[in-house]
């Protein structure tokens, strides 16, 4: 085992200001071995990887690879360790081909003159050697003088010694010419690993999917022996994730290091050899996959016991508060982002959207909540205040929205730079959705005073005061604000996306109360969420949205999470039997 | 020798910058003054450099030329009142993100038509007639120059950078065409108008302009900080896409502000032509409208900072021209003199929000190693200034403060101690010293 580490870690500390992100870890990784860093949000996975690879430099603490302390001080000092990460959010220039995208930042050889001058009087010498040690047996025709070792002068030695800066020259021009086959030679990297991409595609044309193969091409193509990936399952839809981990197993085969930053448990379980747990930048354990169990794991992760259970409760006094009509709208680009989209949002129910990234989730919230121009469609609100009236929401403002004494709130993907503002304090966001209250020209703070006071006791929100602006808190503080200020306004239609990304499981949990608490009162939810399991867990319906079309709604009791998967790359050419024949191939 | 060294840097480095995340209030202010000091010591060094032994007179002719006659006290916050009421008008525009560096053209055109109301109505109309028209007059050609950048930006997104630079030339021409045909002789020099002069308050000219603007700011001050509409611009600074979310009218927003911002340096260009020079010039502003936006930048867009620093500005150039002119240093000097002084206070900012650190070594078991003396001298420095801070700052406050060096603490704290103890205090006292020792020195010094 001991000559097989690929990579160690000793002590590895780093601290941002006052923050300790990573504290003392020590880590170890094998050759051929897939091993998963879990943890929650914030303890300090990604700092750590990053690391490695070369983004940031440890305070204090050695990496060591081949029994020799290294120092990673950037990227390209990782490749020439042989460590290559792919990143959560890609780092692909769009307007190239994927081929491109591969070669670009490659480094040219060192052609030094002088070794290569050495190796000439060195290959000169040993032949002239040889030569006068030749004796010719008999001779045999034309062959036996081609064999025959030759003698060279020393003005020839000189000679080639003199063309080598020409050498070098032609082979620097060589290396910064793009060689119009290089598609077809990357190629052969790809299959050997069985990725199933065409080289030749621009990114900009590429799926999520496509676009991470070619981040991982990428990186095999540096040689890498050492692969990083932080949270690659994020983005893929189920099918999506069983292609990519049937890859990663071929390279482990291969001898290759793979460490996976992830903090889903089940995909832990699946794929990898070894598990080690990270909390609050401190290193826990690191196990035997087959020696434990996702129980075990959560508690390692969380650091006390924690029920991993939504409940769900039957909806009451249903009734339609939201009906949305064939609903048709393009982007700034020309492109179509939903089309002809309809669907219901009933009261006292939360109605689930499924959907890989980008697929619409965000136009077609925005389009309800009076930000996005529709071109074709309708939208109605029934006002439960005055008798279920009818009342046509469609290409209305925001504000003639709440003039109109519609309760809709909206918690958007992008919370600190939608939903907040980050260098605002915890009053004036409060202040956001009601500052425009009263007739005088001056602001009221004394009433968003009390609900942000109130806000932090009831949500426990973890702040030093009400005035701290509220970029310096934690991503799920950060949320609780939003989502409690948007609940504050209580709300017949609460609109929720993607309200628990980066957030811990304490803090995820704590929003699905919330949310569940607003079905309990008869608010229609609608909830955009990407994880699948979260989805069937707490919806009572489940909208699947692709390529802005709604390819079916089902019910959250009975979903099965293939269904739902099929469903969401519905529009790809891709039919059911491929799918299922590639789910059976694993 | 260099070689391992090079080796060694490559390998690691000696040190790294570390964001701040919290700093207290008063170290911001520590900060910011010793660059004030760093940065007038400097100016004095360069001064000793161009004339041999002039370092302490380089000081004698600072304050010389700013305090030395009432005059010159009146000229200094004349001064410091332009640059703030120009400072204060792109406030609203910069704290909304929109790079107004137009300023100077704004203060340009409200000084056109402030001429161009004492040149034409002078003489018919009664002076605080023309002075009243020429207030609106001024305030909207400004408005006007400040409005149409922004409702370019609003409607097709041009860039607001160029547009407002060009208005600026526009300006300038603009009133250089005028003046050609005020003054057909080609001179180029339009005399003083003698119709529409502000009323001399006092013994001294220049006071109504000071007050003027000392009115401007306390308004911006509230402004900005507790009307629907500041709090709105700072949205929509922020994040457009926040204010959309929320449903302003950022279009609006946008022009609203930038008609305001046009105003005041319209209200800026009246001060200019008819409390100050009571006359025009294409050069007439002299600058000043870049020179408001540093002002504006160094004091956070707060209104009541910029008082500081637009007086800081205007102290160092008028000072500095007193110095040039007795050093016979010539007219670029008082700029090398701002120049170096924004430089060091923008430079400032960044161990404001920095801080920079030395990496500390470990070995492979994890254990510290021994500091090198390059980093034991560093640790004794630190560990001296923050005794110094943490002195300055009691000796302010009275209050015990955190202190880097865990044995200053113990020092403080031994201080702390040992004044109860030879006063004689009663037992209530001695229990108020064991929890915080700061309340007893406070009641050391009532007593």
């Amino acid at each position: 085992m001991e000559n097989n580490v690929a990579i160690q870690l000793k002590g590895i500390t780093k601290t941002f200001g006052e923050v300790i992100a990573n504290n003392n870890v020590d880590l170890t990784v094998y050759r051929g071995e897939v091993l998963s860093i879990l943890g929650e949000n914030g303890s300090g996975k990604t700092t750590l990887m990053n690391m490695i690879a070369g983004i940031y430099y440890p305070d204090a603490g050695e990496i060591i690879i081949d029994d020799e302390a290294v120092s990673i001080r950037s990227p390209k000092d990782a490749f020439s360790h042989h460590i290559g990460m792919i990143h959560q959010h890609f780092k692909l220039v769009d307007v190239f081909s994927a081929a491109d995208n591969i070669i670009l930042g490659e480094e040219f050889k060192g052609f030094n003159i002088k070794t290569e001058e050495a190796a000439i009087r060195a290959a000169h010498k040993k032949e002239n050697e040889e030569f006068e040690a030749y004796v010719p047996e008999e001779h045999t025709g034309i062959l036996s003088y081609m064999t025959a070792p030759k003698f060279h002068t020393e003005k020839e030695t000189k000679r080639k010694i003199a063309a080598l800066p020409f050498i070098k020259l032609k082979k620097h021009i060589q290396f910064g010419w793009l060689a119009r086959n290089r598609a077809q030679v990357l190629q052969s990297i790809a299959n050997k690993y069985g990725f199933e991409i065409d080289l030749k595609k621009k990114i900009y044309d590429m799926s999520v999917s496509e676009k991470q193969t070619v981040e991982i091409i990428k990186v095999l193509y540096r040689n890498a022996d050492i692969l990083i990936l932080d949270e690659p399952t994020a983005v893929l839809t189920p099918q999506e994730i069983k292609k990519l981990f049937a890859v990663l197993r071929r390279m482990r085969e291969d001898g290759k290091s793979i460490i996976i930053i992830t903090h889903k448990l089940n995909e832990v379980m699946e794929i990898s050899d070894r598990v080690a747990v990270l909390r609050k930048g401190e290193h826990i354990a690191t196990v035997n996959t087959s020696e434990t169990n996702e129980q075990e794991l959560t508690e390692m992760m969380v650091g006390k016991k924690i029920e991993l259970n939504i409940d769900r409760t039957e909806p009451h006094d249903v009734e339609d508060r939201l009906i949305v009509e064939n609903i048709s709208s393009t982007s700034h680009d020309g492109v179509k982002v939903l089309d002809n989209v309809s669907f219901t949002a009933r009261s006292g129910e939360i109605l689930g959207i499924a959907g890989i990234a980008g697929s619409g989730q965000r136009e077609l919230l925005e389009a309800i909540a009076g930000l996005q121009k529709l071109n074709a469609g309708d939208i109605w609100y029934f006002d439960p205040t005055k008798e279920n009236e009818k009342v046509d929401l469609r290409s209305k403002s925001p504000v003639q929205i709440r003039n109109m004494g519609v309760r809709l709130s909206f918690v958007p993907e992008d919370r600190l730079g939608m939903g907040l503002v980050g260098n605002m304090d915890l009053i004036d966001n409060m202040m956001l959705r009601s500052y425009n209250k009263g007739k005088t020209m001056f602001l009221d703070r004394k009433s968003p005073k009390t609900l942000a006071e109130t806000i932090v006791d009831d949500l426990e929100v973890v702040t030093p005061s009400t005035h701290t602006p509220v970029r310096r808190l934690s991503g799920g503080n950060v949320q609780k604000v939003l989502v409690g200020r948007e609940i504050a306004a209580a709300p017949t239609v609460l609109m929720a996306a993607y309200p628990v990304r980066g957030l811990d499981i304490n803090s995820s949990y704590t929003i699905y109360n919330l949310l569940n608490d607003q079905k309990e009162k008869g608010v229609a939810v609608i909830f955009v969420g990407e994880d699948l399991d979260v989805l069937i867990d707490l919806c009572d319906r489940i909208m699947v949205i692709c390529g802005g079309k709604i390819t079916g709604i089902v019910d959250g009791r009975s979903a099965k999470k293939d269904e739902i998967g099929l469903l969401m790359t519905n529009n790809t050419k891709m039919t059911e039997d491929v799918i299922e024949s590639m789910i059976e191939e694993g | 020798m260099v070689t391992n060294i090079f080796k060694k840097l490559k390998t690691e480095a000696p040190f790294h910058i570390v964001k701040r995340t919290d700093i207290p209030r008063w170290k911001k202010w520590v900060i910011r003054l010793v660059t004030v000091l760093v940065s007038l010591l400097l100016c004095g060094i360069i001064s000793s450099i161009l004339k041999p032994n002039s370092f302490g007179t380089f000081f004698d002719e600072m304050f010389k030329g700013t305090f030395s006659t009432p005059r010159r006290i009146v000229n200094l916050f004349q001064e410091t009142a332009m640059l703030l009421c120009i400072a204060l008008a792109v406030t609203p525009a910069f704290k909304m993100k929109f790079w107004n560096i137009g300023a100077e053209g704004q203060v340009l055109m409200g000084a056109l038509m402030c001429a161009t109301c004492m040149r034409y109505m002078g003489g018919s109309v009664a002076d605080p007639v023309i002075i009243i028209v020429a207030l609106v007059a001024s305030v909207a050609g400004g408005a006007v120059w400040g409005a149409i950048p922004a409702i370019f930006k609003a409607k097709w997104n041009t860039n607001e950078t160029l547009f407002t630079l060009m208005m600026n030339y526009i300006a300038m021409g603009l009133i250089a065409f005028i003046i050609t045909v005020w003054v057909p002789s080609g001179s180029g020099v339009v005399g003083i108008i003698r119709y529409g002069q502000f009323p001399r308050l006092g013994q001294y000219p220049y006071i109504l302009n000071i007050i003027i603007v000392a009115v401007l700011v306390v308004i911006m001050y509230i402004y900005l900080r507790f009307s629907k509409h500041g709090y709105e611009l700072s949205v929509v600074g922020e994040s457009v896409n926040t204010a959309k979310y929320i449903g302003i009218n950022v279009r609006k927003v946008i022009v609203r502000t930038m008609i305001l911002s046009g105003a005041l340096c319209g209200i800026a260009g009246w001060l200019l032509v008819g409390g100050t020079s009571y006359t025009i010039s294409t050069s007439i502003v002299a600058g000043r409208g870049f020179t408001a936006i540093l002002i504006s930048w160094l004091a956070h867009f707060n209104p009541i900072a910029m008082v500081i620093s637009s007086f800081l500005i205007a102290f160092l150039s008028q000072g500095s021209m007193q110095a040039a002119s007795t050093f016979g240093f010539g007219g670029s000097f008082p700029n090398i003199i701002t120049a170096v002084f924004f430089f060091l206070v923008i430079a400032s900012e960044f161990f404001i929000s920095y801080r920079i650190k030395l990496r500390r070594k470990m070995n492979v078991e994890g254990e510290e190693i021994q500091p090198s003396k390059l980093e034991k001298f560093d640790n004794s420095i630190t560990e001296f200034f923050a005794n110094i801070e943490n002195k300055i700052f009691r000796l302010f406050t009275k209050r015990k403060t955190k202190t880097v060096a865990d044995n200053s603490v113990a020092a403080v704290e031994n201080e702390c101690l040992q004044i109860p103890a030879t006063s004689q205090t009663d037992d209530l006292t001695a229990t108020i010293q064991n929890s915080d020792c700061a309340e007893v020195s406070d009641k050391e010094v009532q007593e």
